[in-house]
């Protein structure tokens, strides 16, 4: 008995927080987003003084990357260093 | 008529529709397959596609499209009796808004989630991204002016509600807090914010001076207010100027300050409402006093009746929920008929007990005649009478009537603003994407898109003066909301036809509801364009006028676009399956 009320409480919060759930993922991706911007800006020509250290980042970002770049409305990768697509 | 067994047949048609009906689409005409990958699965990226348990899913999709509409529609379409009003919501859900809802839903997931909006675009041409558009900007627009009227109204008749409404905002600002900052569960939070609020309705009904009744502060009804006008009008003026100033607030914030956290309270309102309305019935067992058909009537309710209960029996805000958001989380395609389905006849039981609350709520049939005895009477009063009506069913619960209005005006008043909110920064996302389509990129900056938003809303339902002067003729918008609201199911519905047929199914199922739906509202809008708001109508209103014969122009539009594509060869590299 217990137990199924615990299960309903349980989904009555996932029905609840769903949406919002969403909500603040995209404003969190939307901020990945911009960081992975300012980490690789110097390969499309924007000065970056700590280029040496974010490129050390770059075989955990390299993942993400094609996904980043196909949010950002580009069907191919722009950099020529990242081969993805 | 005894009410439960009204209610009961309405609720066995609706298990009958699930049952029965949405089975037979599901399986023969939109034959969903439970292998099919959907765009929650191919797309997931953990915000906007996730694959979601049917049930949660549905949950949400339910909590997103019920709100105040389905109230105050069959509110004011009892003015033609009971039984026409419970047949267009119980046909009306059956027939054509679960097909409507579940269609929107398949036909998105059969498309990547894309937009009802995107796939007018792909299927019809560019053309009907910007009459989409303009479109979902009128609804906006009525959603905003409709709602601000409704919840001004509920504040100047039951003024023990508005402490506790808006002690909501600092209840919301620290459940926010508590649940993003502290990363605090939010069931716990919401639930006692919810408490404080229906505690503070129970002593606000109880103490006089918790009640802010500005009409009273200004001598009553016949008082004088400022600027020359009676105090109700000049109550109604402050309290819609209020409102704007708090959308303008809140749809500028970040959404998690305040819009989200008053959301986690108002979620549960629903479920509070449902069952207090519902359990009420049970306990009172009361008699329909209204009477079944009501023939002798100023206006006809053909074809108004169809628009004037939109929400409820069919709605085009459901497919932009649909296409929206549900279709990018479901989890299998054949989930779609529940959430979709099954989430039309959520809508359908909340439509129902609205209406049995109202024609259960008078001790006889003169007393209903009386109150309803025109449509402008009926438009003007019939929320009134429901808020009434649910605080009778109430009764049966033990609650003490005082305290059963407060608390049944506080919960339309919280839907109300959800969708005033909700709607507000919508319409302010719309101007901005036109200032882009039509390059006018000031339209795209926050606080002049919403100042737009905000002060186009606020006249239009200053605008429109009714019997009682000032502020009492926002009622004349409710026939507008209805009509903007079924040319969006419309377009929806011919959307969903165009892909049945280029798939080579049966279409009829779409295109009835469809061909029956715009022709009512073409009717309707055309009677009240011509014979009312014209120069040489009964009620002449320039404003109403130009919002009706804009309306009308598309719903033309809608038509000759729906016949030219259906009877169109295909072009196959465009063919959408």
């Amino acid at each position: 008995m217990l137990d199924h009320l615990k299960k309903l409480v349980d989904f009555y919060e996932e029905v609840l927080s769903m949406p919002h759930r969403t909500e603040i993922a995209r404003e969190l991706r939307d901020q990945d987003d911009l960081f992975l911007l300012l980490l690789y800006s110097e390969m499309i020509g924007i000065p970056n003084p700590v280029y040496y250290y974010t490129l050390e980042l770059y075989p955990y970002m390299i993942e993400q990357f094609h996904d980043w770049h196909l949010r950002m409305g580009m069907e191919k990768s722009p950099l020529s260093g990242i081969r993805c697509c | 008529m005894n009410a439960i067994l009204v209610a009961i047949i309405g609720l066995i048609v609706f298990a009958l529709g699930y049952r029965y009906y949405s089975k037979f689409v599901a399986e023969k005409i939109f034959r969903l397959d439970p292998n099919y990958v959907t765009p929650a699965h191919k797309y997931e990226d953990g915000v906007d596609f996730v694959p979601t348990n049917k049930f949660v899913l549905w949950g949400h999709h339910f909590s997103s499209v019920a709100g105040a509409a389905p109230i105050v529609g069959p509110a004011i379409a009892v003015y033609w009796g009971w039984l026409p009003a419970f047949l267009w919501v119980i046909l009306g859900t059956v027939f054509a808004a679960g097909v409507h809802d579940f269609g929107t839903l398949v036909l998105s997931v059969r498309n990547k989630g894309q937009s009802v909006g995107t796939l007018a675009h792909r299927l019809i041409g560019q053309r009907a991204k910007v009459l989409f558009l303009f479109i979902i900007l009128i609804l906006v627009l009525m959603v905003n002016a409709v709602f601000a009227w409704v919840i001004a109204n509920l504040f100047i008749s039951y003024p023990a509600s508005v402490i506790p409404i808006f002690i909501q905002i600092p209840l919301a600002i620290w459940i926010g807090f508590a649940v993003y900052k502290r990363k605090q569960k939010m069931l716990i939070p919401s639930l006692l914010a919810l408490a404080v609020m229906y505690i503070t309705a129970v002593v606000a009904s109880k103490v006089d001076f918790m009640q802010i009744d500005l009409v009273q502060y200004m001598g009553g009804e016949g008082g004088a207010g400022l600027f020359g006008l009676g105090a109700v009008s000049t109550a109604f003026f402050i309290w819609i100027i209020i409102l704007m100033v708090y959308v303008y607030i809140a749809s500028t914030l970040p959404v998690w300050k305040l819009l989200q956290p008053r959301d986690f309270i108002n979620s549960h309102q629903l479920v509070v409402g449902l069952a207090i309305m519902y359990l009420g019935l049970l306990f009172t067992n009361p008699e329909i006093t209204a009477p079944i058909t009501n023939v002798d009537t100023d206006t006809s309710w053909f074809p108004l009746l169809f628009i004037t209960i939109a929400c409820g029996a069919i709605s085009g805000f459901h497919g932009l929920v649909s296409s929206g958001t549900s279709s990018k989380q479901l989890n299998k395609e054949t989930d779609a008929r529940l959430v979709g389905y099954f989430g039309a006849v959520g809508e359908g039981v909340l439509a129902l007990i609205s209406i049995i609350a109202v024609v259960t709520f008078f001790p006889s049939k003169e007393e209903f005649l009386a109150t309803y005895s025109s449509f402008a009477a009926s438009s003007g009063s019939g929320l009134g009478v429901f808020v009434e009506g649910a605080s009778r069913l109430a009764t049966g619960l033990m609650i003490p009537p005082e305290v059963a209005t407060t608390i049944v005006s506080i919960i339309i008043i919280s839907f109300a603003a959800t969708s005033l909110d909700t709607s507000v920064r919508l319409m302010r996302y719309i101007i901005a994407e036109l200032g882009v389509e039509y390059k006018m990129p000031a339209l795209s900056k926050t606080h002049v898109a919403t100042s737009i938003a905000v002060v186009a809303s606020a006249a239009l339902v200053l605008l429109p003066e009714g019997p009682k002067g000032f502020g009492s003729g926002g009622y004349l918008l409710w026939p507008l909301f209805g009509t903007s609201n079924q040319l969006l199911a419309g377009i929806s519905l011919l959307l969903i036809s165009i892909w049945l047929k280029r798939l080579g199914r049966n279409y009829l199922i779409t295109l009835i509801p469809m061909i029956f739906v715009l022709f009512m509202t073409l009717l309707a809008m055309f009677q009240q364009v011509v014979f009312e708001w014209s120069w040489f109508g009964s009620n002449s209103n320039t404003l109403l006028f130009v919002f009706g014969a804009v309306i009308f122009v598309f719903a033309v539009w809608i038509i000759l676009t729906a016949f030219s594509t259906l009877t169109k060869n295909i072009d196959d590299s465009k063919t959408i399956k």
